[in-house]
């Protein structure tokens, strides 16, 4: 167990430097580069641009630069934005909460939705109960969360004049308008996600309940609901763990659009504020952290995995 | 937005198996697609939408009652009416007409990318599998690489650089479904690789190319099938979200994604419709993909089933 450990965290090192290798690189190959962007207003000479590079540190050659990141990284220091000047660092640390508290509601929406129509849907196979949980789950994986945050958006102001609130406020200023702002978002993402783990658990569920140690509790006397929470739901839920694990990838995209549509000030928006005035550092950093976190949830949901089920074997 | 990363257990070595279960009198053809339809009847639905969606793609030109980028200022944001049952936009443009030629950039982009990345997933994964060792393993961290960007972010700064338009948008997404179609045909080829059929062929002589072509590709077709079939709808959801941010096929061109997007939010308010019609065409073809692709998996690889 722990040589399985210490293989995939090694295993960890190369696919970040990867990672960061092909950022750094993107990042450069953008069209417009960024400091002819920030001097496009202003009446620059060539000096000025070439003074601004150098202060920018956009002189050096590229691989100079890469070791010049890398070397800072490790460190704790992503280097300062382009834009603001401010270090990347304290951005990231004004953001990640608000994308965190995003995703979190999310996932929990998401699971808890999941698990009560997927057990239904399971227990009460081929009613019309099963088929509406179905029907529903399909289509929550067609609708895209972008429309529906539109929807959302525009069709209550039309009918009743009501808009969901947009300025934003901070959980450790003023949690409950802050709830009452990132709830919204954070249930069509959650919905978007429940689509997918909701015909998992329906399927491991069937699975599992057709096995004989069910057949043992309900033959001791059990309740349905004890054999359903006590034996089957802990068994089904292991292969959807897994899911969720791959969901994560799929929520960092999610936050990106929600957090546009209902202006949060979130990682989401910063990259596409960053991508648009091509600020190198404010990139590279939200990518690789981005990449750090699905790297690392896949990490902890394989260990996860073995921690439940003693079955499962790590070579 | 949701590029879809799945990742499968090893399967593939099942074959094709007929849907058909009771006996009905005809040509095979027509048979199996008779029990197709008798025993999948979501997944006949689902193909049934996809073919109108193909129909509407290919014939936009014929099929649309206006130009998708001609408006008339008098026509401006016009309710559903007889002339214009979709209603017009800002610009008074059809809107009927614009869901119809959208839907030719979609299936367009969605067939385009999952071609690339199908044809990417297989040189990789048969590459990676088949040959195994240190191939495997540069390969295989390579695909990590890959797999651990998150899509949207990829996808955003990969159109910026080089430049939106309807083909690099196929591409950039094509490149970004590759892995997860790639690490499952990895899997498969492993699994196969020591079979006596494949030693067999090894030991009369055959190339790698023979025997990956003869005897490895028949068997993970049908999985790479089911794969791409579901790709497809996470294809033209990619696609509609990268339009909506903006970053998609550019304009005057009809994408529904962009449709949906900021400029239009404002009308919005006055005209829901305008935020109706290209989402409902969105979330229609996405479940008709889904769908096909949940019953095809069914009929050709069951064992992927609940995957």
């Amino acid at each position: 167990m722990s040589r399985y450990l210490i293989r995939r965290l090694v295993l960890l090192v190369p696919t970040l430097l990867g990672v960061s290798i092909v950022v750094f690189v993107l990042v450069r190959l953008l069209p417009g580069d960024a400091v002819s962007l920030q001097l496009q207003d202003a009446k620059a000479t060539a000096a000025d641009e070439a003074a601004l590079r150098a202060q920018l540190g956009l002189d050096r050659p590229v691989v100079l630069q890469y070791f010049d990141w890398l070397g800072n990284l490790l460190r704790g220091d992503l280097g300062h934005s382009f834009r603001s000047h401010q270090p990347i660092t304290t951005e990231l640390a004004n953001r990640i909460p608000v994308t965190a508290e995003l995703g979190v509601l999310a996932l929990i929406i998401a699971a808890f939705l999941a698990t009560i129509v997927g057990i239904i849907s399971a227990v009460r196979q081929d009613t019309w109960a099963d088929y509406t949980g179905r029907s529903v789950a399909i289509g929550l994986l067609a609708i895209p969360g972008f429309w529906l945050g539109t929807l959302v958006v525009t069709l209550p102001s039309v009918w009743w004049h009501w808009t969901p609130p947009l300025q934003y406020a901070r959980l450790t200023v003023d949690p409950i308008k802050n709830l009452s702002i990132v709830i919204v978002p954070a249930v069509i993402l959650g919905l978007g996600l429940s689509g997918g783990l909701m015909r998992l658990i329906r399927t491991q569920m069937l699975e599992v309940l057709r096995q004989d140690f069910i057949r043992t509790a309900t033959a001791k006397g059990l309740t349905e609901n004890a054999t359903i929470v006590r034996h089957a739901l802990k068994n089904a839920f292991i292969p959807a763990l897994t899911v969720l694990g791959l969901q994560v990838a799929l929520l960092v995209s999610g936050t990106v659009v929600l957090e546009s549509i209902f202006v949060l000030p979130g990682m989401g928006r910063y990259l596409l504020e960053a991508v648009q005035s091509r600020d190198y550092p404010a990139i590279q950093g939200l990518n690789l952290l981005f990449a750090t976190v699905i790297v690392l949830t896949n990490l902890v949901v394989d260990l996860l995995y073995g921690w439940l089920d003693p079955r499962v074997r790590y070579t | 937005m949701s590029v879809q990363q799945v990742t499968l257990e090893p399967v593939a070595r099942s074959r094709a198996m007929p849907a058909a279960r009771r006996p009905v009198a005809g040509p095979s053809a027509v048979r199996g697609l008779r029990g197709f339809v008798l025993g999948k009847p979501l997944g006949a639905f689902g193909a049934v939408l996809i073919l109108l969606f193909l129909v509407l793609a290919a014939g936009a030109q014929w099929l649309a009652p206006y130009p998708y980028d001609i408006g008339t200022a008098a026509d401006r944001l016009q309710w559903p009416s007889l002339a214009h049952p979709f209603g017009t936009d800002a610009n008074g443009r059809d809107l009927l007409s614009r869901v119809i030629w959208g839907a030719r950039v979609s299936v367009t982009i969605g067939f385009g990318a999952v071609l690339i990345s199908t044809v990417i997933a297989c040189v990789v994964g048969i590459g990676s599998g088949y040959f195994g060792g240190w191939i495997d393993l540069l390969v295989q961290r390579v695909v990590d690489v890959w797999i651990s960007f998150p899509a949207l972010v990829l996808l955003v700064s990969l159109v910026a650089i080089v430049g939106p338009g309807l083909w690099s948008t196929t591409l950039v997404l094509g490149i970004l479904l590759a892995p997860g179609t790639a690490r499952v045909v990895r899997s498969a080829v492993l699994g196969m690789r020591h079979q006596p059929y494949v030693e067999s062929a090894r030991c009369v002589g055959a190339g790698h190319w023979r025997i990956v072509r003869r005897y490895v590709l028949p068997n993970v077709s049908a999985a790479i099938l089911v794969l791409a079939t579901t790709q497809l709808g996470a294809a033209i959801l990619a696609e509609s979200t990268l339009s909506f941010l903006g970053y998609g096929v550019p304009p005057p061109f009809p994408t529904w994604g962009a449709m949906l997007s900021g400029t239009g939010r404002a009308y919005m308010l006055q005209s829901p419709w305008l935020s109706i019609w290209p989402g409902l065409a969105i979330s229609a073809a996405v479940f008709g993909f889904n769908m096909l692709g949940d019953a095809l998996r069914d009929v050709l690889d069951p064992r992927l089933r609940g995957r």
